[in-house]
Formats: structure tokens, C-alpha cells, sequence
């Protein structure tokens, strides 16, 4: 077996497609509820009964367009959204003793049939006055832009890195959605005519001042900074690699390297994608340190079952205190904690046990504590308001600056990928109307 | 254990469950293996001259991802020599004495041609003879099967050709093609028939392909109407059924047939007056192993029901069909949402508005227009808020009836997909039982 293969077999896609046929049956147990409670779950609020029906009346481009009328990247929501918290936990299947509608798949369903028919969208209504930039291609940009363009106003879309698609193309564990598919997206909002300036550096080769010049209204979507650092002595030894550029690197380069003993620390959905990926890429043992109890625990419960039922090793009220090694990361030093009181919040606030420390042997040591804020580069946007490092927005999405709107992660310190979406089409509807006013 | 011989004009089976005369019965081989699964009679599929038949010949409706919800046919009758069948029928008797034969015949309409046919079935040592007079399609244009069954006198012709020789007894099948099938039934009588079958199939176009548009079945770009069967047929034979064990003219025991798939159906026939049933699609879908369940099923609800044989069961839900004008109008009804159950899928709610009288509500809403305007007013949050309790349905997702103005319809009660979920409760209107003859009778 060829490495492609081995790789493609050992990330094959946690929920396949759902053939026709299945598709058809569980179409029909939908029981198409009025005012659905699925519709009001999601974030960009599509239609799911609505989409779900056209299902079973083989009615499959009817579907795709209700959909990607809500959603214009349906296709990866179809596959990343954590739908047991959103549409599929809102069904009323539950109450029902029955499984609830899967949702995803049937999105999914109608999504392939979309883009297997070569994706083909309405023309964007004619060229409308007024220019709009984007700052980074992730989904909220995307969102932002496709929504502009299909009412005619002309978009460009920054972004440092070579593909767009921000995270969806760089940050999603691979059995969800591969870059292929992420890149489906990108080339779907680019048909509408939204313009991709890639690899480009804001603030470098292009200043801020130049795009306030060209664009009327600037888009801020540039979601989040890297991995926050630990902050203990040893992590910048070889062997450790933060999560997101571990995730990103096994996704573009494929037959990256793994260790034999992998440390990942931290316990948000990231942490569990690092932690299953590198079982994946052919780790032996894979530990996860997280410092409060497995009840505080914040990645979803369906990521923690799937990490379990994988092997993964959990070590609850453990916190690593330093990274140790001659060359490279040979063990991590771990504290054991304990709760203490609530803090404000609410939440138990954990505490190092004195004496309790012991050593993990590992060659690879993956933090994965969050993502940094981006001060000091959204500090270059005079006059858009900051606050806790994040962008500070209305109702609209409109920043402090009226040039300036914002949505997704930079917003909202870190959601899902169908909230960006939401927070992107939010603000183009402001944004439209606020071209509109400028041009008359 | 309820006892389920049953004796139907004069033919006596173990239990009342006939294979219909169709594929299912198409030779020896296969009634055999029906007999051995525990059928308790076969009407052979139909023995005439040999016909030749087109490929494809079925065609089907699916509903909301079952198949064959309603089955359609251009299959002509058996297209295997005479002989053979005769040859057969005389082989599986030897083997199987208790079980009930019936040899299924079309013939032209000529008093001769009928009265050989008529001895060859009998020689072989069929229990009884049923004249297709049903058959919708194909062999109706020429001449034979519904040709004959829609005109009353060539109905009353040949049952006297018939009985003029026969020994066993007669059963006509009629078509449900027609405008009052009792017509049909009292010229059988007057004919001498012993029994009847009903229904035959209803003339159907069952569908058409999109891409190709031709009709289905598709016989190499063409098509033609067909008989329609199966579960989808089964309330309009309930009906024809139903006039037939409720006409004094015609007199007849009744065979029933029309989408029976279970021992559920199988009862509702019985409850109207028939003396035995018969099941062709339900087999073609599934099998002859479908008649364990039927029998098994009957006989526990009989039990349940402590009746010990079919006599003790059949017809009694007659007097309780009526005409329209001898319902009590006022008797009342109201349906009741029992909140516990409610899964909040707002279902009645929006039939009740949009396909029945406005009477059920969402707290502080009106019409269906301002619900979805409320939803919408949410939908500004974003990130949505949405607390997600699979166990509780939020308690502005039930709905509530207005008692006064329901009109006790049953719709939200049809459409409710729980179970106990939605009832339908008598209220007291204090009123005497007064039926809109009784009314008219006093106003005048």
C-alpha cells in the first residue's frame, strides 16, 4: 500500500455519504415540523425540513439552493458543523424514541449532488457601485463576500497564506473535510466573481492605508492568532509542535511526521483532532493532559467518545510544568491539580497539588491551549475597537469604525465554522446597505 | 385457540386465507409451496386459451420510501396450455384434499367454449369455479374478463351458461369498474352464481417516467392501462364489499379481496361480511411466508376478542355502517393535546390552520405568518442561542386547543405522529341524539 492510500485509508471520512436510497428513507422520516426547531438552531437558519423534503421529492438542485441560500459553504458545514449540539440536538426525533434526523449527511446528500452537477449558482445580479475588501479567506470572509457579489457589488478577498479557505482548508481534522473539498468552496464563491489575492501579507507589501484608499468598506475576518504558548521551560525544543501547524501540516504535506509517544495538551475540540490525528499518522500511544476534570472538559462529548473509542489516553487534573530533553522533547513534567472553589464564573478553578510530580515519556508534544488574539495586527485598523483582543461589533457587525465590518472568529473569540458563516452574511447585508448609501 | 375453518359457499378450507388468482398461483409447483407455508386455499391463476404476454408488465407507486404502496398489472391471464394447468390442479388436489382449489376461468363468450372449460376444471377435481369477469385489461378487449363483468346481462348470460353443467360451486368476480358494482352482483344471482369475489383490480395508470415520458409499465416506449392492487386499494374494496354484504338483492356470500397484506386487513373484511379472503400482492411483495403472521394474528385477536370461530365475527360491523343522514349531530368531540407527550413538532398546529378550522394555537401567536415572523425576529441573534434539551420540549413549541371552536374533525389527531400524543375526548353537549333525517322530519 502506497503511503496516499494508507493516509486516505487511515483519515477516511468519519460520516460517509449517504447513498440515495438511504438518503431517500431518512429524508422520509422527517416529519417536516412547522417553525422547526432544527431551522431555528442553526446559525445561518436554513431550512432544513424545507431542503430535507426536496430530498424526497428528488427535488436534489431545489435543496442544494435552499441551502446555499442560507449558507453559501453548505458544503462544509455539511460535513464540520457539530450538528449534535445545533440542528440534530434541536430535533424533536429525540423526544420521540427515535435517533434524530441526521441532518448533516442529508445536507451532505444534496451538497455532493450540487457540486457533482458542476456547481452552478444564479448569476450575480448586475455590477452594482462601491468596492469591498476582505481581510482573510476563512469561512466568515467567504460568507461575507459570496452574499456581496450575488447582489452585484465587486469583492477581494486578502489572505497570507497560498489557499483560501482559512481554517476549512488548513485547520479541520482531515476526517472531516479534506482540502479538496475546502477548495470546492473557494472556487464556488470565486465563480460568482469575488476576486482572490493570495500569499499576501497585510500591513507588508500592502498597507492598510492603501486599502482604505481603494476599498469603500473593509471586511475584517482574519479569525485567530497561533497556539497560545504554555509558558513553561522546554517548549521550544524539537518535537514540539503546536496543534494548528501540526493539523495544517499533515493536511498539505500528508505523509507528515508523527511521534512514537505523542503529548497533546489541552482539552478543546482542536486538542482531540491533534490527538486522533496522530494515532492516525501512526502514533503508538497518545496522551492528553488537560488540568481540570473530565466534566469541564470543553470539547464536545461526541469528539471526546470518538478520541475514547480511538485509544486515546486521557490524563484529567494533570498540568505539564516543564518540557524536558537533551536535544529534543523526551518527557513532559506533569503536576497532578485539584479544584479549587468556583471563581466568578462559576468555574472551579484548578490548583497544583504540592509534591505531585511525575514524568510522561513522550517524543512529541503537541499544546494545544487556544488560539492567541491578534492584537497587534488588528491594531493596524485605526479606529476598529478592540476588547479582550477581540473585534468589538453592533448588531449589524459593523465595527467602531463605520469603514469597518467584522465577523467570525476575530469576533466571537472562537465558534464554529457555520457561526463565521452567519456573522459574514450578517454583515454583507450591512454592508450592502451602507454601499448603497454611499452611492445613492 | 379461535377456529379458523371457514366455509364459503359450500367450499370448505382450514382457515380463510386464499392465494387470489394472479403470479402467485400460477402452477402447481408454486400452490404446493403456499399450501406448505399454510395458505388454506388457491384460486389458480386464470386458465383459458393461452395467451401470449408483453415484457415489462408491473408497475408501482411507492410512498415516502416504501415500495409498492399500490401494485398495477397488464398481465393477461395464464399463458400455459390448458392441460397443464388441469394436470396440476388434479396433482395438487391428490396431495392437498383439504385444502380448497378453485380453477379461475376466461373463456370467449360462447355457451360451448364455456361449458368445456367448465368440465375440464371439474374433472380435474377443482372444489369450485370462479368466472373472471374482473380481468381490466387486455383480455377486456376481447370481449372477456371486465367486458363481460360491466354489462349486467352478459354477467347473468354466462353464469347460466355455467351453471347450466357445473357440480361445484360458481363464484363470480366482479370488477370494481363499474358504476354500482351491486348491479353487477344481482345479475350473478339472477344467473344462478353460488358466491362472489370482489374486487378485481381498478383500471390505473400508475405513473409516468419523467425522462422518457412514457407511462409505466414501459413496453418498448409504449404503455397501457393496467389493475391497480395492494395496500392502496383496500378502503375502496372495503366499500364495494361493504354494498355487496349489505344488498338484500344480491344475496351472496363475498370473498373478499383488495389489499389485504395482514391478519389487521384480513379482520376489517371479515367484520364486513366475508366468508373468505384473498391476498395476491402481499405475496408478490414478500412471499407465501406472509400467511404465518395472518393466522397467527387473527386467531390471538380473536381470542382476545373471545370469539371462537369465524361465523362468531363476521358481519358484525355491518349495522354499524350507515347513511349520512342517520349520524347523531349531536354527538360531540374535541381533540385534546396531552402536553407530556407532545415532541413539539407543531404539525397540528399548522394542519389545523391551513387544512382544517383555526382552532389550535401556539402561546402568544397568531397566524402561521406571525409565527414564522417571530422565528425570524430571532434569528437577528447571532450567534443563535439555542440551549439544546433533547429531552423537554420547550414549552412554546406545544400547542393548545380552543375547545369551543374545534369542530372535532380528527385532522390534528391523523397528523399527530405520537401516539396517545393528541385524543379525541366526547364532550357532553347535553343535547338528545338527533340525526339530520330526525331533524329535517321536524322541521317540516
Amino acid at each position: 500500500m502506497t503511503p496516499e492510500h494508507k493516509f486516505a485509508e487511515n483519515f477516511a471520512e468519519i460520516h460517509p455519504p449517504l447513498g440515495s436510497r438511504e438518503a431517500l428513507v431518512e429524508a422520509n422520516r422527517c416529519l417536516f415540523c412547522f417553525d422547526a426547531p432544527c431551522a431555528n438552531a442553526c446559525p445561518t437558519h436554513i431550512d432544513v425540513p424545507g431542503f430535507i423534503k426536496k430530498i424526497s421529492s428528488g427535488n436534489l438542485r431545489g435543496s442544494a439552493m435552499t441551502i446555499l441560500n442560507a449558507n453559501i459553504l453548505g458544503l462544509s458545514c455539511a460535513r464540520v458543523c457539530p450538528v449534535d449540539v445545533l440542528c440534530e440536538g434541536a430535533c424533536v426525533m429525540h423526544r420521540y424514541n427515535q435517533s434524530p434526523i441526521e441532518i448533516g449527511r442529508l445536507q451532505r446528500h444534496a451538497m455532493d449532488y450540487f457540486y457533482d452537477a458542476g456547481a452552478r449558482l444564479p448569476a450575480a445580479a448586475a455590477a452594482k457601485p462601491g468596492c469591498v475588501a476582505c481581510i482573510g479567506a476563512g469561512p466568515a470572509s467567504l460568507a461575507c463576500a459570496a452574499k456581496l457579489r450575488q447582489q452585484g457589488f465587486p469583492v477581494t478577498i486578502f489572505d497570507n497564506r497560498p489557499l483560501a479557505g482559512g481554517l476549512n482548508t488548513y485547520g479541520v481534522a482531515e476526517y472531516k473535510l479534506r482540502p479538496a473539498d475546502s477548495q470546492k468552496e473557494v472556487e464556488l464563491v470565486r465563480s460568482l466573481g469575488v476576486e482572490f489575492r493570495l500569499s499576501v501579507e497585510i500591513g507588508g507589501e500592502l498597507r492598510v492605508r492603501e486599502l482604505e484608499e481603494q476599498f469603500d468598506i473593509l471586511f475584517l475576518g482574519v479569525g485567530l492568532g497561533p497556539t497560545q504558548p504554555l509558558q513553561i521551560p522546554g517548549e521550544h525544543l524539537p518535537g514540539v509542535m503546536d496543534a494548528l501547524h501540526f493539523i495544517a501540516g499533515y493536511k498539505t504535506h500528508r505523509a507528515a511526521g508523527v511521534g512514537r509517544r505523542v503529548v497533546v495538551i489541552g482539552g478543546g475540540n482542536t486538542a482531540i483532532d491533534a490527538a486522533t490525528a496522530a494515532l492516525r499518522l501512526g502514533a503508538e500511544q497518545v496522551h492528553v493532559l488537560y488540568r481540570r476534570s473530565e466534566t469541564e472538559m470543553p470539547a464536545y462529548q461526541f469528539e471526546y467518545d470518538l478520541a475514547m473509542r480511538e485509544g486515546v489516553q486521557f490524563h484529567w487534573l494533570t498540568q505539564p510544568v516543564a518540557i524536558h530533553g537533551k536535544h529534543a522533547a523526551e518527557y513532559v513534567e506533569c503536576v497532578r491539580m485539584e479544584l479549587g472553589p468556583a471563581d466568578r464564573k462559576g468555574r472551579r478553578q484548578p490548583r497544583p497539588v504540592p509534591d505531585s510530580n511525575y514524568r510522561l515519556d513522550c517524543d512529541m508534544v503537541i499544546p494545544s491551549i487556544g488560539q492567541s488574539r491578534l492584537f497587534d495586527f488588528l491594531s493596524q485598523f485605526r479606529g476598529v475597537q478592540l476588547e479582550a483582543g477581540r473585534v468589538v461589533v453592533d448588531a449589524s457587525g459593523q465595527t467602531s469604525n463605520p469603514r469597518y465590518f467584522a465577523g467570525g472568529d476575530c469576533v466571537n473569540g472562537g465558534r464554529e465554522v457555520v457561526d463565521a458563516v452567519a456573522e459574514g452574511q450578517r454583515a454583507a447585508l450591512a454592508i450592502a446597505r451602507r454601499l448603497e448609501e454611499i452611492h445613492g | 385457540m379461535a377456529e379458523l375453518a371457514a366455509t364459503f359457499a359450500g367450499i370448505r378450507s382450514p382457515n380463510p386465507f386464499w392465494l387470489a388468482s394472479g403470479p402467485p398461483s400460477n402452477c402447481g409447483d408454486q400452490v404446493k409451496r403456499a399450501f406448505d407455508a399454510g395458505w388454506g386455499g388457491a384460486v389458480w391463476k386464470t386458465i383459458g386459451e393461452p395467451i401470449v404476454n408483453v415484457s415489462s408488465r408491473y408497475s408501482s407507486v411507492d410512498w415516502n420510501g416504501q415500495r409498492m404502496m399500490g401494485l398495477n398489472n397488464i398481465e393477461l391471464i395464464t399463458d400455459r396450455p390448458i392441460e397443464t394447468n388441469f394436470r396440476e390442479i388434479a396433482e395438487v388436489k391428490k396431495s392437498y384434499p383439504h385444502q380448497a382449489v378453485i380453477a379461475s376461468l376466461m373463456v370467449e363468450s360462447r355457451r360451448d367454449a364455456w361449458h368445456e372449460i367448465v368440465r375440464r376444471a371439474e374433472d380435474a377435481g377443482a372444489d369450485g369455479l370462479e368466472l373472471n369477469f374482473g380481468c381490466p385489461h387486455g383480455m377486456s378487449e376481447r370481449g372477456m374478463g371486465s367486458a363481460v363483468g360491466q354489462v349486467p346481462d352478459y354477467t347473468t348470460m354466462i353464469t347460466e351458461w355455467v351453471k347450466e353443467i357445473a357440480r361445484t360451486p360458481v363464484l363470480v368476480k366482479l370488477t370494481p369498474n363499474v358504476g354500482d358494482i351491486r348491479a353487477i352482483a344481482r345479475a350473478a344471482k339472477r344467473g344462478g352464481a353460488d358466491g362472489l369475489s370482489a374486487i378485481n383490480t381498478l383500471n390505473s395508470i400508475t405513473g409516468i417516467d419523467l425522462d422518457t415520458f412514457t407511462p409505466r409499465p414501459d413496453v418498448g416506449g409504449r404503455s397501457s392501462h393496467g389493475g391497480y392492487c395492494g395496500p392502496a386499494v383496500k378502503p375502496i374494496a372495503l366499500h364495494m364489499v361493504q354494498q355487496l354484504t349489505s344488498d338484500p338483492e344480491a344475496g351472496l356470500p363475498v370473498s373478499g379481496i383488495g389489499g389485504i397484506s395482514g391478519w389487521r386487513e384480513a379482520a376489517e373484511f371479515l367484520l364486513l361480511g366475508c366468508h373468505s379472503l384473498q391476498v395476491c400482492t402481499a405475496v408478490m411483495h414478500y412471499g407465501y411466508r406472509i400467511v404465518e403472521d395472518m393466522i397467527e394474528g387473527l386467531s390471538n385477536w380473536m381470542d382476545e376478542k373471545g370469539f371462537r370461530g369465524l361465523d362468531d365475527l363476521r358481519g358484525i360491523s355491518l349495522p354499524r355502517v350507515t347513511e349520512w343522514k342517520h349520524l347523531d349531530l349531536n354527538y360531540k368531540i374535541v381533540a385534546r393535546i396531552h402536553a407530556d407527550l407532545c415532541i413539539g413538532c407543531e404539525l397540528c398546529y399548522i394542519a389545523c390552520w391551513d387544512g382544517a378550522h383555526q382552532c389550535i394555537h401556539l402561546e402568544g401567536s397568531g397566524t402561521p405568518a406571525q409565527v414564522l415572523a417571530e422565528a425570524r425576529a430571532r434569528y437577528t441573534q447571532t450567534p443563535a442561542v439555542v440551549a439544546v434539551d433533547t429531552a423537554h420540549t420547550p414549552p412554546e413549541r406545544i400547542p393548545r386547543v380552543d375547545e369551543q371552536a374545534c369542530v372535532g374533525c380528527n385532522l390534528c389527531w391523523l397528523v399527530c405522529p405520537v401516539e396517545g400524543c393528541i385524543t379525541m375526548d366526547r364532550v357532553d353537549t347535553g343535547l338528545v341524539p338527533e340525526s339530520w333525517e330526525q331533524r329535517g322530519a321536524g322541521s317540516q
